[in-house]
């Protein structure tokens, strides 16, 4: 049984311009040690889906809709708000991607580690001392215990992405979303961020979803891949034939703009043309088709559903043209580069 | 475009040195000591090429080029425009100088007034600087548009109207407007959606071409200086690290941070990503109010380890062409003793 199961999950906002529909029928499930990579750009609702998950989309504006949230068999939208507080930060963490807006900048680092230790577990304080130290050793801070009575701005910032791994990991969650948890931080930091995740997963056997516009963090973490665009899954499949043989003209865009350090640097980048949509008044059709290279006619009135590919095993695309991109020969992405 | 009187490079910078006080006590108080953002930075950059300026957070980069431009005064160091001496110049030198140079800022949302029309915007540097008239002014204002792939009909809407790449195009049609020789680009594309990066690196690269532009970018993304830059200085708390034409450093890298740093970039392919040996540096970048002894480095340094007889923690190491190469210098006392070693054994063969 999956750890984490979404169905059909939609997420609105009234504003002044307009409904905008943040999330679309969502639907996706987190097997237990599992990572699932979500990917997509800006305004693309991978955060928003990750909010609504937790139960934190602000309402109003927000409205969240859902066929159902199931976190280990129970279904998170019949909770009330403290039934919910009893999971969130407890079996299902979050780990944000601006350190510094999400710490407390006037409590220590051990207040707000502890706070997490005497909600979910009812420890004493001393007691949730001992358990905070120990936390933030294994995220590979040095010496630990002078460095709980620190207040977030004396530490730097990938000390201060540690907080916060160490602080959503304390009660073992079963469930870890991580919303792009390296992506304010030096690239050398990254690495030491992104070994940690992957250590403290192997040890635990926390299921992950990272969420995140670098394809390069989602190659190495992630089991299984989501590509959204405008508020939609476009395609999804295990990360390896995903990466070689898009099934999705925006995936496949994606892949093939992004500049590399092996690639042939005099050689112009293939960009997807124009500019990502308008999510108050999306077109009627695909929300891609505008920049689509791969359009035909019918995609202008109608969008197609995210269906399994025929013939490609565990992959799904929402794309008319999906077979034409799977029978597509010439160069492979990825490996043959 | 291009005055080509002489041979010499376009911009020559030596010794380049910026601190800045911190810690004053009081208002007319001594500061307790100085920031040393650039720490003797020297680099050229030829007529029409590109250099790239890497480094992480706080390296320094920025400053230099804003020293470069003059919105920082050099503390100390030389920096040669076309041979003329900038640095103690006066603001009337600096002003015509920026006819010469401009720069595209990194975030697009803030670099561009809110309340004037991109029509007013571009023509702002026109009238301050030519004595172009009013009809003249508009038809380039219409062509600069046009050469950044914006529509021209959409000269009279104002920067929240458009897109974030379409703003960063503004901000480049601006810094095109006075037909610049040389652009600093501060990390121009970080702000910007993947798909848009692709689409503004693309038009940069064009320009390039097209008008015979000379590049400073800097940037911490390594795969994107490679993309656009024919040379690349990676800097490391104020210092230059390691300097190379592009093809030298993306594959033979001398300096253990640029290795570290080449090795930490995630690649977008999960075999090849799975698959390759990771150099993790351990530790953050010291801070630069108290910089580490000797080779900056040395705290994170992973070649380091059981050298003893090296002076990496008391001496700092200057920048020194690497044996066997043509373009690169680097500053390491590991690399320095791998010339000499090499060198010792040319030379010192036929006597033993």
């Amino acid at each position: 049984m999956p750890v984490l199961d979404v169905q059909n999950l939609r997420v609105r906002f009234e504003t002044h311009q307009g409904t905008v529909e943040a999330v679309n029928d969502v639907s996706f499930s987190l097997e237990e040690g599992e990572t699932l990579g979500i990917v997509g750009e800006s305004g693309s609702g991978k955060s928003v889906t990750s909010l609504a998950i937790m139960g934190l989309v602000p309402s109003p504006p927000g409205v969240v809709e859902a066929g159902g949230i199931h976190f280990d068999g129970q279904d998170l939208a019949q909770l009330s708000q403290k039934q919910l507080r009893k999971i969130r930060g407890g079996r299902m963490a979050m780990i944000f991607q601006d350190p510094m807006t999400s710490l407390n900048p006037l409590i220590t680092v051990e207040r707000q580690l502890s706070e997490v230790l005497q909600t979910h577990e009812g420890l004493s304080r001393r007691d949730a001392r001992v358990r905070c130290a120990k936390a933030l050793g294994d995220v590979g801070i040095p010496n630990p215990e002078a460095r709980l009575d620190a207040y977030p701005h004396e530490l730097s910032g990938g000390m201060r992405q540690r907080v916060m791994i160490a602080m959503g990991l304390l009660c073992n969650p079963k469930v870890l979303i991580a919303d792009e948890p390296t992506t304010a931080l030096d690239v050398t930091i990254q690495a030491q961020i992104l070994e940690l995740m992957q250590r403290l997963q192997h040890d635990h056997g926390t299921a992950i979803i990272l969420i995140t516009h670098d394809l390069g963090v989602v190659a190495g973490m992630s089991d299984k891949v989501q590509v959204m665009y405008a508020g939609r899954v476009v395609e999804r499949g295990a990360t390896l034939p995903l990466f070689h043989k898009p099934l999705h003209p925006y995936t496949k865009g994606l892949l093939t703009s992004i500049p590399t350090i092996d690639g042939d640097p005099n050689e112009t980048l293939s960009s997807i043309e124009g500019q990502p949509p308008d999510l108050a008044h999306l077109p009627p059709g695909c929300a891609f088709e505008p920049r689509c290279a791969y359009r035909v006619e019918r995609c202008a009135t109608e969008r197609a559903a995210l269906e399994v590919v025929a013939g490609q095993e565990g992959r799904s695309s929402a794309c008319h043209e999906s077979d034409r991109l799977a029978n597509e020969t010439g160069q492979e992405l990825g490996g043959a580069r | 475009m291009s005055t080509d009187r002489t041979n010499e490079p376009l911009l020559v910078v030596r010794d380049l040195v910026k601190k800045f006080p911190y810690g004053s006590q009081g208002l007319l108080g001594k500061p307790e000591g100085y920031l040393h953002a650039v720490d003797g930075v020297s680099f050229e950059l030829e007529r029409g090429q590109s250099l790239g300026l890497v480094g992480e957070s706080g390296c320094g980069k920025s400053t230099t080029a804003r020293c470069v431009i003059g919105l920082h005064p050099a503390s100390s160091g030389s920096i040669k425009i076309d041979g003329q001496e900038m640095v103690g110049a006066p603001s009337s030198e600096w002003y015509a100088m920026r006819r010469r140079m401009q720069m595209i800022f990194q975030d697009p949302y803030a670099s561009l007034n809110p309340r004037q029309t991109v029509g007013t915007i571009l023509e702002e540097p026109l009238k301050l600087h030519t004595d172009k008239k009013p009809r003249d002014r508009r038809l380039k204002t219409l062509e600069l548009l046009d050469a950044v792939g914006l529509n021209p009909r959409h000269i009279n809407r104002y920067p929240h109207e458009f897109s974030g790449g379409q703003r960063q195009r503004v901000g480049i049609a601006r810094a095109l407007a006075l037909e610049p020789e040389m652009i600093i680009c501060d990390e121009p594309v970080s702000a910007l959606d993947v798909s848009i990066q692709a689409q503004v690196l693309n038009l940069l690269k064009d320009l390039q071409q097209r008008y015979e532009l000379a590049y400073l970018f800097i940037a911490h993304d390594l795969a994107v200086v490679r993309h656009l830059c024919t040379r690349i200085a990676v800097m490391y708390l104020g210092r230059v690290a390691e300097i190379a034409d592009r093809d030298e450093l993306y594959t033979r890298p001398q300096h253990p941070y640029t290795r570290a740093l080449l090795s930490a970039i995630p690649l977008p392919d999960p075999v090849a990503e799975r698959e390759r040996q990771r150099i993790v540096l351990t530790g953050d970048v010291p801070s630069p109010t108290h910089p580490p002894s000797g080779c900056t480095f040395h705290p994170r340094c992973q070649e380091m380890a059981g050298e003893v007889e090296l002076s990496c923690t008391t001496v700092v190491p200057q920048l020194e062409p690497v044996e066997g190469s043509t373009s690169c210098r680097t500053a390491c006392h590991l690399r320095a003793r791998e010339s000499a070693q090499a060198h010792g054994n040319a030379t010192g063969a036929p006597a033993g």
